[in-house]
């Protein structure tokens, strides 16, 4: 199937997702990798209110290239980066959050896949180093947080025009293609081993 | 004058290396487009679409841009030498400012990120001294999701032919499908850890058309590519034929009782430059 998305989005409409599923993306992504992960968590540990409503939004493991030109930000670079770093935090992001899509490349693994089936979200995997195609969907830079992590790890809040296409490689369902993939590579790799002299 | 040219030069290998990859990279990515079918054929045409766009935009082919990454021929009656490192270290200034290029230099205390691609180290620079007036430039914009699957192994000699490629199989398998496949895989064998690692980097960067002079290693690489790609990881990730575009091998003489082997990847976005340098400080772009 293939799905024009605009956010935010519900719950019910994640859930109609099937891993393999495309999807093009309309509306408000905001970026987050690395350290916007990390001090989002800590913002919420001590009850602090994050600078912008992630409930039913998209985020996107990107740091991109932006040039400020006068008062306004361009962005020049939007492809996406290692999801598999973010790993060890997304499950506790998307409960304190409410995100419902993570966007990425190169997939997550078990404990993402469990959050995203129990509380309704998907991950989306465009390809990697595809930087141009991604920029060309960006509408505006609609505001910027946390700069001062830098360009590549501040919270970019950006509107896209039909941002993709971008595959469910990870649905609400349990569903992880990219384990799937590893867990094939994994049973040939025992052959190999047999194989090699 | 000299200076001003050579970071001319510098500036722009930089620029041309963040638009475009190498003919011979691209070659490889569109053969790779035609062997291969669904989701890996769509994430290939994906790729070669943006490599097209990069050019014709004159936008960066991947937003991570790299950390700038040297290695210099230097003659040893080249007019320049100690002042090389301040020069690049300029140039990589203005590219950053003029591609624009992303800022990637970060402190691993403090995350300052200082904005401008240096730092501490940084840009890194690799100078070996060799015969004659001339210098040739190798530039290497090195992204961080295929530096993070660099590995080392240090194999008890005994595992010998086959402990080394049962150890390229694990670093291919280990990296999944974090780098951006199809990648070029790197092997250094041999000399110390640093070296094997450094080997490894190297191996990344011959040109896919280039066989390796020895039959022996020809057909180890061979064998590997054919094996690493049987697992199926396919571009991306997402499955297919093609994680490895080409398995590379360079070696040195080791300690009798160690035996490295380093394993680097350079993703498909494989941006490089060479350039020759005359001792007027006047240039020419090998590459791309």
């Amino acid at each position: 199937m293939e799905y024009y998305i605009k956010t935010p989005i519900s719950e019910e409409e994640v859930r109609k997702l099937e891993a393999g599923d495309v999807v093009y993306i309309s509306g408000k992504i905001i970026t987050g990798r690395d350290q916007v992960h990390r001090r989002a968590l800590e913002f919420y540990k001590e009850g602090k209110p994050l600078p912008v409503d992630l409930r039913g939004m998209a985020i996107y493991h990107c740091g991109p290239i932006a040039e400020k030109k006068g008062d306004e930000w361009r962005i020049v670079g939007f492809g996406p980066t290692t999801s598999a770093r973010m790993e060890s935090v997304e499950a506790d992001f998307l409960r304190a959050f409410g995100v419902r899509l993570v966007i990425g490349k190169g997939g997550m693994f078990e404990r993402t896949t469990q959050a995203m089936k129990e509380l309704g979200a998907a991950y989306l995997a465009h390809p990697g180093g595809v930087s141009v195609l991604a920029t060309k969907s960006v509408k505006r830079v609609l505001e910027v947080h946390w700069l001062d992590l830098g360009i590549p790890e501040a919270m970019w809040v950006v509107e896209v025009e039909n941002f993709g296409p971008t595959m469910v490689a990870i649905d609400s369902h349990g569903r992880n293609l990219f384990m799937e993939v590893m867990k094939r590579a994994e049973s040939r790799r025992k052959e190999i081993f047999e194989e090699l002299k | 004058m000299i200076e001003e040219r050579i970071k001319s030069g510098i500036v722009d290998m930089m620029e041309r290396a963040a638009f475009r990859v190498p003919d011979d990279v691209l070659n490889a990515l569109k053969r790779a487009a035609e062997e291969e079918s669904g989701v890996a054929k769509s994430n290939l045409m994906a790729i070669l679409k943006n490599l097209d766009e990069a050019g014709r935009l004159r936008l960066p082919i991947c937003q991570d841009t790299g950390t700038p990454t040297f290695f210099v021929e230097l003659g040893e009656d080249f007019p320049i030498r100690a002042g090389i490192y301040n020069l690049i270290t300029e140039a990589v200034r203005e590219a950053t400012r003029k591609v624009p290029l992303r800022p990637n230099s970060v402190n691993p205390w403090t995350y300052e990120n200082p904005g401008d691609n240096t730092g501490r180290f940084v840009p890194v620079i690799h100078v070996d001294i060799v015969p004659g007036d001339r210098m040739r430039v190798t530039y290497l914009a090195k992204g961080g999701g295929s530096e993070n699957v660099s590995q080392l192994f240090m194999l008890p000699p005994v595992a010998g032919l086959k402990g080394i490629k049962q150890a390229v199989v694990n670093a291919a398998y280990n990296a999944g499908t974090q780098p951006c496949p199809p990648v070029i895989i790197g092997v250094g064998v041999g000399g110390s850890a640093d070296i094997a690692i450094k080997l490894a980097k190297k191996a990344t960067l011959r040109p896919l058309n280039e066989r390796n002079p020895d039959e022996n290693l020809r057909k180890i690489e061979e064998e590997l590519k054919e094996k690493i790609n049987s697992m199926g990881i396919g571009p991306m990730g997402l499955g297919g034929k093609t994680f490895a575009l080409a398995v590379h091998i360079e070696w040195a003489h080791k300690h009798p009782a160690s035996l490295p082997v380093g394993v680097s990847m350079l993703c498909w976005a494989a941006r490089k430059s060479i350039a020759d340098f005359l001792p007027n400080g006047e240039f020419r772009i090998v590459v791309p």
